[in-house]
């Protein structure tokens, strides 16, 4: 039993609501969604471009909103570009989403209307090469803070937040692409999802104690229940992903794994920043005394 | 300009709160709630947006016992001693109390400052860090930074506040309010380095009274941020009083994390090129 003041929690519970973890998932969908875009562009599969481009700018055009909403002062949203600061994740995300959001979104637009082919192709590549650090900034973003369920997982959360938003992403893409087109997506789908469920694995494992908020609770059952999204939304897609219906019913199954992995990871940094023992516990191991 | 800072010695704390009424009187710092929290003298709970000073009352179960009813082991006629109210064994029952009043630590390395995206949090010409509250866009991501959880959003206002260690007073060559107002110098104010060196005589007077539980908390520089510019003597273990015992500033490890991210990129671009990869 360790001691603290009267049980309370030494560290502050995060301010940010749903809006956050929503964020999570529509902008990594968004980033893994370009960069399969590119990737479609790259291979000539103009099909799976159009999807991947679409997902990528409703994405993106999702996560502004919820980003701003969560201000405490929403008039205020630009001065998130008054500074570039590297020590701060969320400063460096809102300059990349400054870059990333207009091609995105241009990209799908000139892919929509036809216009200014050389431009959409341009901006479907700068968005596409962006899309990686769009989609993994956020797991630092929470990285960087002093709530031990976050931090102490810094070397997996990136992992586990790749793998989720190209579970996504493949899985968006499968559901909206013909068959014919959509076997990157399948594969993307069904890679995303192992790394995910693995990735968070090992993020248990290697927490140790510290893992207790991701594994029991309601962080817990929304990690147990994120893992059976993306499991069975991934074997969906390798064994019947070829169908529609079956492809609409695992993509669905995939976001939804997505968006709970993102909510689980949310959850579980107010757990551990309400609980001293997790706080104090591994700092009295390394205190020399 | 020297570093200036707090040194708050709670072996002198009486547990007034004096300090928590001059800070809300001169910052015009919002109404916290009126609970009854049952923590022993303590009805104001934790520093937060509206809490910059916070006395702590922590109720230590002493070592000896003693019948019901008899005097205090330390009390007129009991061969009474000026440190031995501070020991955790003095013989007697009852219990041992520990006052303390808390504030932001004006850390080295805040972690507040360091990932505040506007620019708000700054470090003044005192090296003390302030929120500049005309910049703040309430985005809230120095609130789960601090390793103290000092720093709070002002649900209705949407911005960030904690103490500024009176910075109007400071330019106006002033001592802070909460200083000003201790009356048992429990609270110091001064050029950090001087603030050091007496904690320092302070903690050997101490210990020579044997009060062997005595230590300075955030004075030492290399700690995990880099030593506190309002530092503590404490006379037990920092988590008694709600403190964290070993913090380190999160950003210690961004490098490290930047990495992580950096490699997840490159494996998130190697699974689409893996998946686009012609079939045969």
């Amino acid at each position: 039993m360790t001691d603290s003041y009267y049980g309370r929690p030494i560290l502050k519970a995060p301010v940010w609501k749903w809006y956050i973890p929503a964020y999570f998932f529509t902008g990594g969908l968004a980033g893994a969604s370009s960069a399969l875009g590119l990737a479609a562009q790259l291979t000539g599969n103009r099909r799976l471009r159009r999807t991947a481009l679409g997902a990528a700018a409703a994405g993106v055009a999702v996560s502004g909103p919820l980003l701003v909403i969560d201000l405490g002062r929403p008039g205020r949203f630009l001065n998130m570009l008054r500074v570039a600061k590297p020590t701060s994740p969320m400063s460096v995300g809102s300059w990349l989403l400054a870059a990333f959001a207009p091609a995105a979104i241009g990209a799908a637009a000139s892919d929509v209307t036809g216009r200014a082919p050389r431009l959409g192709r341009a901006a479907a590549a700068g968005a596409g090469v962006l899309g990686p650090a769009v989609a993994t900034y956020t797991a630092v973003l929470v990285a960087d803070t002093a709530i031990p369920a976050w931090h102490e997982a810094h070397q997996q959360l990136p992992f586990l937040f790749a793998g989720s938003s190209m579970a996504g992403a493949g899985g968006v893409a499968l559901a909206s692409t013909p068959a014919a087109a959509a076997g990157p997506a399948r594969r993307l789908a069904v890679i995303g999802a192992a790394l995910e469920v693995g990735a968070s694995r090992v993020m248990d494992r290697r927490l140790g104690e510290l893992a207790g908020p991701y594994e029991e609770g309601r962080a817990g059952r929304l990690a147990k229940a994120a893992e059976a999204c993306s499991l069975s939304g991934a074997l969906l897609a390798a064994v019947a992903g070829r169908r529609r219906p079956t492809a609409i019913a695992a993509g669905t199954l995939l976001c939804a794994g997505s968006l709970l992995t993102r909510f689980s990871v949310f959850r579980a940094g107010f757990e551990s920043a309400a609980d001293p023992a997790a706080t104090v516990g591994p700092q009295r191991l390394r205190r020399p005394r | 300009m020297a570093r200036m800072g707090f040194f708050t010695d709670t072996s002198v704390c009486i547990g007034c709160k004096a300090c928590e009424v001059a800070c809300k009187e001169w910052n015009d710092v919002p109404d916290d709630g009126l609970d009854f929290l049952a923590m022993s003298y303590d009805n104001t709970g934790a520093l937060g947006a509206d809490t910059w000073r916070h006395v702590a009352f922590v109720e230590r179960p002493r070592g000896g016992s003693a019948p019901p009813g008899s005097p205090p082991a330390n009390g007129p006629g009991a061969g009474w001693s000026p440190a031995a109210d501070l020991l955790p064994d003095a013989g007697g029952a009852g219990v041992r109390w520990l006052m303390s009043s808390d504030v932001c630590k004006h850390c080295t390395h805040a972690a507040c400052l360091d990932v505040c995206p506007t620019g708000a949090l700054f470090r003044t010409e005192f090296d003390t860090v302030v929120v500049q509250q005309d910049v703040c866009n309430g985005c809230g991501y120095c609130v789960p930074a601090c390793p103290f959880g000092v720093i709070d959003k002002r649900e209705a206002d949407g911005r960030v506040w904690k103490c500024t260690l009176c910075y109007d007073r400071l330019k106006a060559d002033l001592t802070p309010a909460c200083a000003k107002a201790c009356p048992t110098e429990s609270i110091q104010f001064g050029p950090l380095e001087e603030l050091r060196e007496r904690a320092s005589g302070r903690l050997g007077v101490l210990r020579e009274a044997g009060v062997a539980e005595a230590r300075l908390y955030g004075a030492d520089e290399d700690d995990g941020v880099g030593g506190f510019g309002a530092f503590f003597l404490l006379l037990d273990e920092p988590e008694i009083y709600g403190l964290p015992p070993a913090p380190v500033v999160t950003t210690r490890d961004l490098p490290g994390m930047w990495r992580a991210a950096a490699g997840a990129a490159l494996a998130l671009a190697g699974a689409v090129a893996v998946a686009v990869l012609p079939r045969r």
